[in-house]
């Protein structure tokens, strides 16, 4: 029986590793990152037992919440691990000195990105067809939030990157859905909006998909693009398109439409989607540490953006975690850091950092914590209630 | 249908040497479960153009299948039976169409959460594989040669970082007429131990004049076969609704004929096996259309796990800058931009993979591995003779440095 193929069908003749070596490899990935955080970064290892002032900081009504998903998809080996430091100078050195973080959180849902970041904001593992244009089939954290606040729609927003995650913010549930989720802003869809689909200039920011080279998106009409580059982010066209042509990937351009929301409209609950490192689906590796360390530098900048706007300043705690991570270099089914398609332990196990008022700063805990534990956890700091959520909330931050 | 129900009638589709050494196993298929067997058929239908070593490891495989009792068969693959299917895959034509159906069945793994028990049986037959028919050990030690940083002028950081604790680097090497010498070397090899497909040669770019009794792909050849695909492409795209993964399943029946290949070898007139590997490259490896460096480290790993050469040369050449996918995919007869650095970095990381996929062949502990800077004097040799982790500042050519791997 053949046990190695590239494409999406070979998935499944690609199985290597059984589940009690996973659970191994996964503590070994965490005890690897503690150790070299706590060389590296100087940070403490947590005690469960210790609980953070979350509660006590801000008042609920102001706090804010910014989830950033570091994506999509980087191993250790190029980030936390000893070799991988100087990819992540800005995650060592000014982020989590001030972050709690955790170094096993665990993804044991389907790794496909739009599918994976839906699981994250329902806090279920969703199943549905990772290319499909579908809602997600549990209620979203947006929902959630909106819901049981009673807050407008402005008040949850998703910048995401590609124009497959059009429907992310909202799901088909019977008891949420339409009308309760939160404002989708698809920033390369913007530009298509806002350059006609026609100027070949802007034509390198419109990437929608690497999993294939030769995906190219269906786009809708522009209208409502338009409408939101004028009404909401206050944005004339000729300066969007101007200011677009100074960036140099997808990521920057949605970090650019996040700040701009902040400071125009000031979600209380904001989630940012990167995606520029899963350019190593095609393969180049230089490319693929350039997207992690682009990343890196737009996730600090995202830091700096909370604590200079006057909305966020001192009542926001920020949330950076991957979707998933990468293929080992071990696995003979996958071909290394180019895909996330073997399902092995290492593109199973990812982390996460917690910044913000209330939250413990240089902190480490290297418990087995699940991707699905995001949800309860923002509710239980926000005080709604994620009720058909899978995960639980993660004690060490509230 | 299930595979008890199996009949020879239904692989009148496949050719003639498949269909034949289904027939002679059809009694053991038929005894297979259902989340195993079209994976194995999905090798089989294609054995009439799989390389000798894919061909002799279907055939082990088979017999040593066929020589187990049913109860031995229904122990082997009882964590196989135990993988629950959807009333629709049970009812898809999975003899006819293997490959459409694993794709499904990949899909349907998935969603299911049935991935990491269906990776465990996988691994343990594979383990019961190795014991019970175990591949044969090479004729010769293996030996595998990359070279990397084609028309880099010079380069301050450092080279083969993933490699270093496995051999010694050397910093003083000769570069003059570097790819002649290993060229030749290959040849010699070639000559001296002959074997089908057994001795390769990979360039990333414009092959270099080298023997005709190596297998030579090239980046530059299949430039015409790249932009067919592309222009085939181009439509499907426009299409609604049409994603990665209906795009695969197009991809994946396309034929060399139908991107204009037809691979002559020199006494055997056309050289399907070649030419399907090289459609295969384009059509299943993800970014080997577009980036050479890509290409030459994805048709190395398929090279080394389906042909398992004896000699591997793969030279890797300079990448276009990244461009807009739709701009590449238009194929405008612009000059691409070439990204030198960016194609060394890629190249280096390649070498690792390639050094890896060698590793994974019979005979590990044998086999021999050089890397090389091309045109500068920084090389890392890998042996068993070679002492780990090491470095020299002793001048020598490619050639010592090759036979003090060997």
């Amino acid at each position: 029986m053949k046990v190695s193929s590239q494409n999406r069908g070979g998935r499944a003749a690609l199985a290597a590793r059984n589940a009690s070596h996973s659970q191994d490899v996964s503590r070994f990935v965490a005890r690897t990152r503690r150790d070299f955080l706590r060389t590296a970064a100087g940070v403490t290892l947590g005690s469960t037992l210790m609980r953070s002032s979350w509660a006590r900081a801000t008042a609920s009504s102001k706090r804010k919440i910014v989830v950033v998903t570091f994506g999509g998809g980087a191993r250790d080996q190029e980030t936390f691990a000893p070799e991988g430091q100087e990819n992540i100078p800005h995650l060592m050195r000014e982020l989590i000195p001030q972050a709690t973080f955790f170094t096993q959180v665990v993804n044991r849902g389907i790794l496909g990105h739009y599918v994976a970041t839906a699981s994250l904001a329902t806090g279920v593992y969703e199943t549905f067809n990772n290319f499909a244009s579908v809602a997600p089939q549990s209620p979203t954290v947006f929902e959630y939030f909106r819901k049981d606040l009673k807050r407008p729609p402005s008040d949850a927003w998703v910048v995401a990157p590609s124009n497959g995650f059009n429907r992310i913010g909202e799901s088909s549930h019977r008891s949420y859905g339409a009308g309760l989720g939160a404002q989708v802003i698809l920033p390369k869809h913007l530009l298509t909006a806002a350059t006609s689909g026609r100027s070949n200039d802007y034509q390198h920011l419109l990437r929608d998909n690497y999993e294939t080279p030769f995906y190219a998106p269906e786009l809708a009409g522009s209208e409502f693009e338009l409408q939101q580059l004028d009404k909401i982010l206050k944005l004339s066209v000729d300066d969007f398109k101007d200011h677009a042509q100074t960036l140099s990937s997808p990521d920057e351009l949605s970090v650019y439409i996040a700040r701009r929301l902040m400071r125009q409209v000031a979600p209380s609950l904001l989630w940012i989607t990167m995606h520029d490192i899963d350019i190593a689906h095609a393969g180049a590796y230089s490319l693929y540490v350039e997207g992690i360390r682009r990343t890196d530098r737009l996730c600090s900048d995202l830091w700096k953006t909370i604590q200079t706007e006057p909305e966020y300043a001192g009542k926001t705690t920020l949330f950076i975690l991957p979707d998933f991570g990468r293929d080992s270099d071990d696995d003979a089914g996958g071909n290394g850091f180019q895909h996330h398609r073997t399902g092995d332990a290492l593109s199973r196990t990812t982390w996460m950092l917690a910044a913000g008022p209330g939250i413990r700063e240089g902190e480490v805990f290297d418990r087995a914590v699940d991707s699905t534990d995001l949800v309860p956890t923002l509710g239980s700091m926000m005080g709604f209630s994620p009720s058909l959520a899978q995960g639980k909330p993660i004690g060490e931050l509230l | 249908m299930l595979p008890r129900d199996l009949k020879t009638e239904q692989f009148a589709g496949y050719p003639p040497e498949a269909r034949k050494l289904v027939a002679n196993y059809l009694g053991t298929l038929q005894q297979l479960p259902l989340s195993f067997l079209p994976s194995l058929l999905r090798e089989l239908i294609d054995y009439d153009f799989k390389f000798p070593a894919e061909r002799k490891a279907r055939e082990k495989e088979l017999a040593n299948l066929g020589s187990l009792s049913p109860d031995q068969l229904r122990q082997l693959f009882q964590a196989f039976a135990q993988i629950h299917l959807s009333p629709e895959l049970e009812g898809f034509d999975w003899a006819k169409s293997p490959v459409q159906f694993v794709e499904r069945l990949s899909a349907y793994l998935w969603s299911t959460h049935q991935l990491d028990a269906f990776r465990k049986a996988s691994m343990d037959y594979a383990d019961h594989l190795r014991s019970a028919a175990p591949p044969d050990p090479p004729p010769i030690p293996r030996l595998g040669i990359t070279v990397i940083g084609q028309g880099v002028a010079s380069y301050d950081e450092a080279l083969f970082r993933k490699l270093r604790p496995h051999g010694a680097y050397f910093s003083r090497v000769k570069p003059e007429e570097g790819l002649p010498r290993l060229l030749e070397a290959v040849a010699a090899r070639a000559k001296s131990h002959p074997a089908p497909y057994g001795h390769w040669y990979i360039d990333g770019g414009e092959e270099a004049d080298h023997a005709p009794a190596l297998t030579c792909i090239s980046y530059k050849a299949l430039e015409p076969a790249r932009a067919a695909l592309l222009r085939r492409m181009q439509p499907e795209l426009d299409r609604p609704g049409m994603g990665p993964e209906a795009l695969r399943t197009l991809l994946a029946q396309l034929r060399p004929a139908e991107l204009g290949m037809d691979r002559v070898s020199d006494d055997k007139g056309t050289d399907e096996v070649l030419a399907r590997f090289e459609v295969s490259l384009l059509t299943e490896g993800s970014g080997t259309q577009i980036f050479s460096t890509s290409f030459a480290q994805w048709a190395a790993r398929e090279a080394l796990r389906r042909a398992q050469p004896l000699t591997l040369l793969v030279r890797f050449a300079p990448r276009q800058r990244q461009k807009p996918m739709n701009e590449l995919l238009s194929a405008v007869a612009a000059r691409p931009e070439l990204d030198f650095v960016g194609s060394l970095i890629d190249a280096d990381f390649g070498a690792y993979y390639n050094w890896l996929n060698q590793q994974r062949l019979p005979g590990a502990d044998q086999s021999s591995f050089l890397v090389w800077f091309e045109g500068h004097s920084q090389a890392l040799a890998i042996g068993p003779s070679m002492p780990r982790g090491t470095e020299s500042t002793s001048a020598a050519d490619l050639e010592q440095l090759l036979a003090w791997a060997v």
